[in-house]
């Protein structure tokens, strides 16, 4: 690390309002270098990614690029010195094709002024080949995997010769795979030269892919340095700032009466022929790569899509098919894996999110009962420990580890039976996630049936008493708790083994 | 602060400078008749903009209510004329006008089509009906006893029966928006759908009863307007569709749905009702009115958005100004 840093900030601050979300925070990324950005959510990193991505504008501090001062008027400066960032979601145009994407804004161009389609085609292509994956420049973007699209993203960063590649959790929506694949280009880039700055919740992958770590807490830097002889507890201590305890409480518990029955659930081209049951007192984690059907098979157990043939029980009922209200009576309750989508309805309060679930109980004679809606909410949130100032504040302004746990308590409230979480904890912080985590062996031990699809691999492993794999739309293995491992579970998820 | 700034408050206060002014500019303004005159004349908007009003929450939006309303008059007219009696006509043509609603509702919660384009394309289906049905005639002798229903005012008061009957059906429908299960689920389909079905609301029947309640009382609306002119006429409530929903969006009621309350509404209403009328007993013309009309649904429009894109301008000032 001779010379200069290639981007550095220097006691930046930063404040929206009342709020200090950066505190004096400075930063070195140095060519060939990969350096992660710790802490939880709220710790201030969103803000610095938009501080070098030039979107804020520090309120005091200097940003040196080569060691000369420089100042980001916006997104167009960042992007001409040199820095790209990837975002968690890609934002490509789905209807172009992958090379019209990469070249968007300047095609090359033919002599007579007129887009030179083959020149594009063969520039994607190198830029492809410089980064070691396969793609076909024509396809259209509609239809590519998250993982693709980010590749796409990243070929169109060093398209425009960007020097410091800014990864704001590009593998929270990735699985094993497809991570691996992409973290094969990070490394590819930084031998090439460029300074990449990497943020992620999953600490394995810090430890794995960065040399250095910045961890930041409550808009204060923590510390900087060197990952190797770093532990995951005292990384972890750094970020929370105090003692977390185990991460994955799993409690033993005995399995009661079958709750949830599956049997031979198909819906074509999507998923074939799955059958399993979850009992009370059980979590059964449903695991496997990012398009193996694990969401839509949950999406059509709880009603919101339908399905072509097979049966789902409830306690021993049948429910109807595509019916998320019959679903709900007969004691199902879903948490989506699309918090801000599907989960919740952002314009509307806390309150009003929880009582979402609640319409019908919360009624008083024909009207809702504001005060039996106004206890359902503030009884929910103390039990799961929700950060908040009003019940009656929106909940955008929440974190998403607060938002996950409004999502949990709307659910919960409704008392299932059993409970399907979708991701429970991507993209929330290692404090929160501990906390879901022990709340789902909770609801466990009091005899709720939870069904678990998560592509953390640890999170799967430390969880859940049985592991379900599915590999292309069908069932590939049961393994239990005893057996399973990294190993056993990706071979499964990959097919390849029986 | 906040509070102050909310948009059916300000609205609230426009109307009572309106008001205001059109009595001290005007001396036969704020006269029993003319404000009864006034009322009754806004009776067909203002019963047609309560049902808008829960599709505009629910993001949806109905442009056929005043094809159906035509509809519904040219039917009164043609069905007297072969003779039924009005006790048969008017439930009859009420449950045409459910139909119409139906089918709009069909159109757009099974196979999935945008509301806007639906509607528009009843708007002409519609009004092309009532010409088939009546044609360019007019049909006019109608029971007196019923005509005086939808004329005179309740005993000792200037409130015209109709809108009488819309300050019942107002509460009504105030209660339902902002105090049952089934408010609660219109705030939720129009402000996130996906997060509305996912947490079990029937999405599609809650949309489908919406454009038959539209319908239905677009359909009454029709039977109002006929009885009060005297007059069934297929092009009876031209462009009423236009007037509706400048009252919603005047109201405050977000377009893209999730937000509004009634009370704005009803003071959107009431707005474009007496600034209809000021400029009707200043003698200005009915094109000009129709401008009028147009520049204050582009306004009520604009003016919320531009409200919300100075908020955070505000907020990143202050927060510099914090900064020592």
């Amino acid at each position: 690390m001779s010379g200069p840093p290639t981007l550095a900030l220097v006691n930046v601050s930063k404040s929206f309002g009342a709020v200090r979300a950066l505190r004096e925070v400075s930063l070195e990324l140095f060519a060939g270098e990969a350096h992660a950005l710790a802490g939880e959510n709220g710790a201030g990193k969103s803000t610095l990614v938009k501080i070098l991505a030039g979107v804020h504008r520090p309120d005091s501090g200097q940003m040196l690029l080569d060691g000369e001062p420089v100042v980001f008027h916006g997104p167009v400066d960042a992007q001409r010195a040199g820095v790209a960032v990837i975002y968690q979601e890609p934002t490509l145009f789905p209807d172009l094709s992958v090379a019209e994407n990469i070249f968007m804004g300047r095609q090359p161009r033919t002599t007579l002024g007129r887009i030179d389609r083959r020149a594009r085609r063969a520039l994607a292509a190198e830029l492809f080949t410089r980064l070691g994956v396969t793609l076909d420049p024509e396809q259209p973007a509609r239809g590519l995997s998250i993982a693709d699209q980010q590749l796409v993203e990243i070929a169109k960063a060093i398209s425009t010769d960007a020097r410091v590649l800014v990864m704001d959790e590009p593998t929270a929506a990735l699985s094993g795979n497809e991570a691996a694949r992409l973290f094969s280009v990070v490394e590819t880039l930084r031998e090439q030269g460029c300074a990449v700055l990497f943020i992620s919740h999953r600490l394995d992958e810090i430890f794995s892919l960065c040399g250095r770590v910045t961890t930041l807490r409550d808009g204060g830097l923590v510390a900087v340095e060197p990952v190797a002889g770093l532990t995951h507890d005292e990384l972890i201590r750094r970020m929370v700032g105090r003692e977390l305890g185990a991460l994955y409480p799993k409690q033993e518990t005995t399995a009661g009466q079958v709750a949830l029955r599956v049997e031979r659930l198909t819906r074509e081209g999507v998923f074939t022929d799955v059958s399993f049951e979850v009992r009370r007192g059980e979590i059964v984690a449903l695991a496997g790569l990012v398009g193996a059907g694990r969401s839509e098979v949950a999406r059509a157990i709880f009603g919101v899509d339908r399905w072509d043939a097979g049966t789902v029980q409830v306690d021993g009922r049948p429910l109807p098919a595509a019916s998320p209200s019959a679903a709900m009576a007969a004691g199902l309750a879903l948490v989506p894996e699309d918090r801000r989508q599907q989960g919740l309805v952002m314009a509307l309060s806390i309150e009003r999110n929880i009582g979402l679930t609640g319409l019908r109980s919360l009624r008083r004679g024909l009207t809702i009962s504001r005060a039996a809606e106004r206890d359902r909410a503030r009884d929910w949130a103390l039990r799961l420990r929700l950060k908040f100032a009003a019940l009656s504040d929106g909940v955008g302004v929440l974190s998403g580890g607060n938002q996950q746990k409004v999502v949990l308590a709307k659910w919960l409230a409704t008392r299932p039976s059993v409970l399907v979480v979708d991701e429970p904890t991507r993209g929330i912080d290692v404090g929160t996630k501990a906390e879901v985590h022990r709340l789902l062996s909770e609801l466990a031990g009091q005899g709720i049936a939870v069904l678990m699809i998560s592509s953390d691999l640890p999170e799967v492993l430390g969880m859940a008493d049985r592991v379900l794999v599915m590999h292309e739309g069908r069932l590939t293995a049961e393994i239990p708790r005893a057996e399973a491992t990294e190993e056993s579970v990706m071979t499964a998820a990959t097919g390849r083994a029986a | 602060m906040a509070r102050a700034l909310r948009w059916d408050v300000i609205i609230g206060l426009l109307l009572v400078a309106v008001f205001a002014g059109g009595a001290l500019g005007s001396p036969s303004f704020a006269t029993a008749d003319n404000l009864s005159f006034a009322l009754g004349d806004l009776g067909e908007i203002a019963l047609i903009a309560l049902a808008m009003t829960m599709l505009v929450v629910a993001a949806e939006v109905d442009l056929s209510v005043a094809s159906v309303l035509g509809l519904s008059s040219a039917l009164v007219g043609a069905l007297w004329d072969a003779g039924l009696a009005i006790e048969t006509i008017i439930p009859l043509v009420v449950l045409i006008g459910a139909v119409c609603g139906l089918v709009n509702g069909l159109l757009v919660t099974r196979l999935g089509l945008p509301s806007l384009a639906v509607t528009i394309g009843t708007l002409a289906l519609y009004r092309g009906l009532a010409y088939v049905v009546l044609g360019d005639r007019a049909v006019a002798g109608f029971p007196p006893g019923y005509v005086s229903a939808a004329v005179d005012d309740v005993p000792g008061t200037f409130v015209p029966y109709p809108v009488a009957l819309f300050v019942l059906l107002a509460v009504v429908v105030a209660v339902v928006l902002h105090a049952t299960g089934f408010g609660r689920a219109l705030f939720a389909i129009g402000a996130q759908e996906q997060a509305a079905f996912f947490a079990g609301i029937r999405v599609k029947r809650i949309k489908l009863a919406l454009f038959v309640i539209s319908g239905t009382v677009a359909a009454f609306a029709g039977v109002v307007f006929t009885l009060r002119y005297g007059s069934a006429r297929a092009d009876n409530g031209l462009g009423v569709e236009l007037a509706v929903i400048a009252a919603v969006l005047l109201g405050g009621v977000d377009f893209d749905g999730g937000k509004g309350t009634l009370g704005g509404v009803i003071a959107g209403v009431l707005l474009i009702g007496l600034l209809r009328n000021l400029l009707m007993l200043n003698d200005v013309s009915t094109e000009i009115q129709s401008i009028v009309t147009g520049l204050l649904l582009i306004v009520s429009v604009l003016t919320p958005r531009l409200i919300s894109l100075l908020k955070p301008v505000r907020t990143g000032t202050s927060a510099l100004k914090g900064i020592p």
